[in-house]
């Protein structure tokens, strides 16, 4: 069989169709590296770097006071507000459009994308227009003693409009690929539609929920250009942490912005090392769930 | 339980998937509901199953009426095209979904509805199973599970949507007679739906062929063969 069949010697000849030879996966790979450390890593040493240029004590310093704490209050606050708010409102709209066939829903579904095609800013002046003092509405809300711009409310609706898209965005291609058909197995084994929606659809829905989540907490967090615009940019009453950063880099007060900065930064870190770890914790199931 | 089909009609928008059809099943056939795809037969079966009203007529299970027989009510073991097996859940909580599901009043103990399932999966015979997923199953091996979760709600009729659609043909044979013993146990109405008149011809006891949204002919296998009523009828069955 050895003189029939005699192997090339040169087993360069098998390399297999699905690679590239390893000159070009290094290129590729380093072009990849490059770019990332340049638009990504760089810039976020550079802010803590820049926020720890005189010391830990003097970044924390900066933090403590009475301002800057009320930011971070008030960030914390909006995002324990919106994030809930639109995990129901995103959970509930991508029900409606997957599991049910109804007039309408092709603009729905637009209307769903319309905080991401809308500047920010022109959605704060959406708000302003609409509940500003200048406004019947709003000159109403200001004489009940519940003013909506320039307070809590305007910048937790401006935020919620902002953040709307992103866990309804999340569950939709998630549910139509999933289909309806669990979800009528578990009524026809005599489960009630709440029983059905806990057991079956919740489950099934989970991660692309949490990425839905945290991408929504993200963005609440960060926002600027539409919280800018309604919510006055109070100092210590309706200053987020996004506005409070920009206000000290203006007052060239560069150790605060940048240590409020790292502190936004590192928040954003947290919900990102929460997923991966979730993901580690649940592997098993994330692959049972998606191969079937 | 006999099941009786009078005037049954179903409109979606402008098309009208049923034509009004009237059908007598006897309790404890093994009835197939043969025609190619549109032709109304899946949804006269989830008509059956509570998962489709229909816009005319009535339905009647043992001579009472149960058209407004919500899904939950009807008690119907329902297997779905794909099985539709919950994939977030081992074949045993699968199995055991329909009786957790229970009202406290009326939901087995724990212990009970270990020992049911643990039945059923001896009944496919797939006794070690339980602790797999879906997704760790062959498809014959799904569409017995299905079968089994169907059977733990002590159903009053098993409903199968093209049980055997998604399947190669050798397995197809093995789990043709596998319904067929399944049925014979348990003396459940069975109805199934099919576009193989091999399939329908070899495993039913009644086969009502349809087309059009319209009931072709309704009678035993042999009865059909040997006797085609319409043209239609003729050229399906030889085809």
């Amino acid at each position: 069989m050895t003189d029939t069949l005699t192997i090339p010697s040169r087993p360069r000849a098998f390399r297999p169709a699905t690679t590239e030879p390893p000159v070009i996966r290094r290129v590729l790979i380093g072009v990849c590296l490059v770019v990332l450390t340049v638009l990504l890593f760089a810039p976020l040493i550079a802010v803590f770097d820049e926020a720890l240029r005189q010391g830990w004590a003097f970044a924390i310093a900066s933090l403590s006071e009475s301002d800057a704490q009320s930011a971070i209050r008030l960030t914390l606050m909006v995002a324990a507000i919106v994030v809930p708010v639109n995990a129901a409102f995103g959970i509930a709209a991508a029900w409606a459009i997957t599991k049910f066939d109804w007039r309408g829903k092709a603009w729905v579904i637009t209307l769903i994308d319309l905080p991401f095609s809308v500047s920010p800013v022109v959605a704060g002046l959406l708000f302003v227009l609409m509940f500003g003092a200048n406004s019947a509405v709003g000159a109403w809300l200001v004489a009940s003693g519940f003013p909506i711009v320039s307070a809590l409310p305007g910048i937790v609706l401006a935020t919620l409009f902002i953040t709307f898209p992103f866990v309804a965005r999340e569950l939709i291609p998630v549910m139509l690929e999933q289909g309806r058909a669990e979800e009528e197995a578990a009524l026809t084994l005599g489960a009630s539609g709440w029983r059905t929606f806990l057991t079956v659809t919740l489950p099934n829905i989970r991660w692309a929920l949490l990425y839905g989540v945290l991408l929504c907490n993200a963005r609440a967090m960060g926002e600027f250009g539409a919280v800018a615009v309604v919510s006055g940019k109070i100092r210590g009453q309706t200053t987020t942490m996004p506005l409070m950063i920009e206000m000290f880099y203006n007052e060239y007060l560069s150790v605060a912005a940048f240590t409020m900065a790292a502190l936004l930064a590192l928040l954003a870190f947290v919900t990102l090392t929460l997923k991966t770890a979730l993901e580690w914790r649940y592997a098993d199931q994330l692959a049972a769930s998606h191969r079937h | 339980m006999n099941i009786e089909i009078e005037d049954i009609a179903k409109q979606f928008g402008a098309t009208a998937a049923l034509h009004p059809v009237s059908l007598f099943i006897p309790s404890g056939t093994l009835v197939a509901l043969l025609g190619p795809s549109g032709s109304g037969k899946t949804t006269l079966l989830r008509i059956l199953g509570g998962l489709e009203f229909p816009s005319t007529g009535r339905v009647l299970f043992d001579g009472t009426d149960a058209t407004g027989l919500t899904v939950q009510d009807r008690r119907a073991g329902f297997v779905f095209q794909s099985y539709a097996l919950f994939r977030h859940m081992t074949v045993f909580d699968n199995i055991a979904y329909g009786l957790r599901a229970r009202s406290r009043k009326s939901r087995p103990a724990a212990a009970e509805i270990a020992r049911r399932v643990n039945k059923l999966l001896d009944l496919i015979k797939l006794p070690d199973i339980g602790a797999r997923y879906p997704s760790q199953l062959s498809g014959g091996q799904r569409q017995r599970v299905a079968l089994a979760r169907a059977l733990a709600i002590e159903p009053r009729m098993l409903l199968l949507d093209e049980p055997f659609g998604a399947l190669d043909a050798k397995v197809r044979k093995e789990l043709r007679q596998g319904l067929r013993d399944i049925h014979d146990t348990t003396g459940l109405t069975t109805i199934f739906v099919t576009h193989d008149q091999d399939e329908a011809m070899e495993l039913a006891d009644l086969v009502v062929v349809m087309s059009m949204g319209r009931i072709e002919q309704v009678g035993k296998p042999e009865d059909i063969r040997a006797r085609p009523k319409t043209p239609f009828v003729r050229e399906f069955i030889t085809a």
